[in-house]
């Protein structure tokens, strides 16, 4: 084993990480803003991919193209959603909750087998074989775009919650729900919202995902437990701690694949989860109860 | 300006109110006193659309809000500052204001409002970008009361706006709430400290067990023995 070796798949566990903590970024909005944990996030953003791969098969869009169309589609599925199914359930006990983002999660993978059959899809790109060196070092090129891609919709998710009205009044909600309908905001609105841009994160995700991964419907409930991985040891309602738990999780399964297998990567970010819950309950950024 | 019509309440299987009715005319400070648990907050709740009464009719400036969501009850002017302040606490104090001026009818005039309230409060000014969370209690409630002027409301209900203060700042909440009365914003005000809320106000009622007990003039009520037995300890 190489130093070069060792410092592209680390290089390669990063851009990876940050593209899966785009996708967990959304789930820890939506936990964070409208306190339901959604269960069917995975099956969302391996959805965007199987998007993204039609886009790409039938209109001969780049995924990196259709990444606003599908972000869009997937904030107004989002926002559909909470409005007439989720916000329901609110006020509901948390198992009532479960039960239903589990079922919605079933429903999307038997519907994605149904159309797609259980074989994984290709995205063919002209550029998928390109790269960059950096002296010893290869760097792929689809996975630099893919994790700038993440990066740019992260940075526009933080400077929409830190300088926009609507913004604020989101945060506002997540702060205090009482306060929010005492001053008179919209909080059904902008649990919708939320909703909404939390799936918009999956449906970024999964079109940035499928230029460097296949999609298969077996792929969604992998991708959901990922994301809970990434959530709680970044922090749970913590957005940079999403992205900074992506990366960790994203390097310390690309070295525990160059180190010690392949097959025991999820062995270790399990086991990182583990840790993590052990020494800092509340995540590597996650504020305190107080 | 606000009329309450035999208003019921519950909480799940808990009665909360029985057949309240309460009249707050324009330009007045109402009182409603009653002891903990009496149902004085789930009344201001009801009225502002955060529970959904079981029977009963609001009308606020001749319009049924009866069942409107909180935002819309916001919306026609009818304020509320809220029991235990309910600030925002991770944002600052600035957008914490701004918050109060989401409503539609004030969304325009958000930053002339809250010059005017930098105005009137100067210690909010001073702590603009601080959390609103590390204000001490009595700056909280300053906040909560300013957030509130923020939407340009008409009448404002003050849940408890002297609970944990010292008595300097009870003195100085009470005195701000005469002052926009004078202004000419209609007030209801629901105070534990029952002998400071009757003087401030022209009329009041008492709330026990979610019924309305006593209601009159509040010189007539300070005079009578129940009230002064049960709320003034004389």
């Amino acid at each position: 084993m190489t130093l070069a070796l060792t410092i592209e798949v680390l290089i390669q566990g990063l851009l990876n990480g940050l593209v899966y903590g785009l996708m967990a970024l959304g789930l820890s909005v939506i936990f964070g803003v409208v306190r339901v944990v959604n269960f069917a996030h995975g099956e969302f953003a391996v959805l965007a991919m199987y998007t993204a791969f039609m886009a790409a098969t039938y209109l001969h869009l780049d995924p990196f193209i259709a990444l606003a169309p599908i972000a869009a589609l997937f904030f107004v599925i989002g926002y559909v959603l909470q409005k007439t199914i989720v916000a329901k359930f609110i006020d509901r006990p948390d198992h009532q909750q479960f039960i239903l983002l589990i079922g919605l999660a079933i429903v999307i993978v038997n519907v994605m087998l149904l159309v797609s059959g259980p074989d994984a899809r290709h995205v063919n790109l002209s550029y998928a074989y390109d790269a960059y060196f950096l002296g010893p070092v290869l760097v792929d090129k689809t996975r630099v775009l893919a994790a700038g891609g993440a990066l740019t919709v992260a940075a526009a998710l933080f400077a929409f919650f830190r300088f926009s009205m609507t913004g604020v009044a989101i945060r506002a909600c997540a702060d205090n729900p009482t306060g929010a309908a005492v001053v008179g905001l919209d909080v059904r609105r902008l649990y919708a919202l939320t909703f909404g841009l939390g799936l918009a994160c999956c449906g970024a995700a999964g079109a940035l995902l499928v230029t460097i991964a296949d999609p298969t419907p077996t792929l969604a409930p992998a991708f959901t437990l990922l994301a809970f991985t990434i959530v709680i040891i970044g922090g749970l309602g913590s957005m940079p701690g999403a992205l900074l738990g992506g990366v960790v999780i994203g390097v310390a399964e690309a070295l525990a694949s160059l180190v010690v297998a392949p097959s025991m990567k999820s062995m270790v970010s399990f086991g990182l989860l583990v840790v993590i819950l052990v020494l800092r309950p509340r995540g590597l950024m996650g504020r305190s109860a107080s | 300006m606000l009329r309450v019509e035999a208003l019921d309440l519950d909480h799940g299987d808990a009665r909360a109110l029985t057949g309240v009715s309460i009249e707050a005319p324009r330009g007045e400070i109402v009182a409603i006193v009653g002891a903990n648990g009496a149902g004085k907050t789930s009344l201001i709740r009801a009225i502002a659309g955060m529970h959904k009464p079981t029977a009963g009719r609001i009308l606020f400036k001749d319009v049924d809000i009866t069942g409107w969501s909180s935002d819309r009850v916001c919306d026609l002017g009818l304020g509320q500052v809220a029991e235990g302040r309910q600030v925002f606490p991770t944002l600052s104090v600035r957008d914490n204001l701004l918050m109060g001026a989401m409503v539609p009818r004030a969304r325009a005039r958000r930053v002339a409002n809250l010059e005017r309230m930098y105005a009137m409060f100067s210690r909010l000014r001073e702590r603009d970008r601080q959390l609103a969370g590390t204000l001490s209690g009595g700056e909280q409630q300053m906040l909560a009361i300013a957030r509130c002027l923020m939407s340009e409301p008409e009448l404002v209900m003050f849940d408890e706006p002297s609970l944990g203060l010292s008595p300097a700042l009870v003195l100085q909440v009470l005195d701000i709430i005469r002052t926009l009365n004078r202004e000419g914003l209609t007030c209801l005000l629901v105070e534990q400290n029952v002998v400071a809320s009757l003087k401030l106000a022209s009329s009041a009622y008492v709330l026990e067990n979610g019924v309305i007990a006593l209601a009159g003039a509040s010189a007539d009520l300070m005079a009578d023995d129940r009230v002064r037995k049960a709320y003034m300890g004389i």
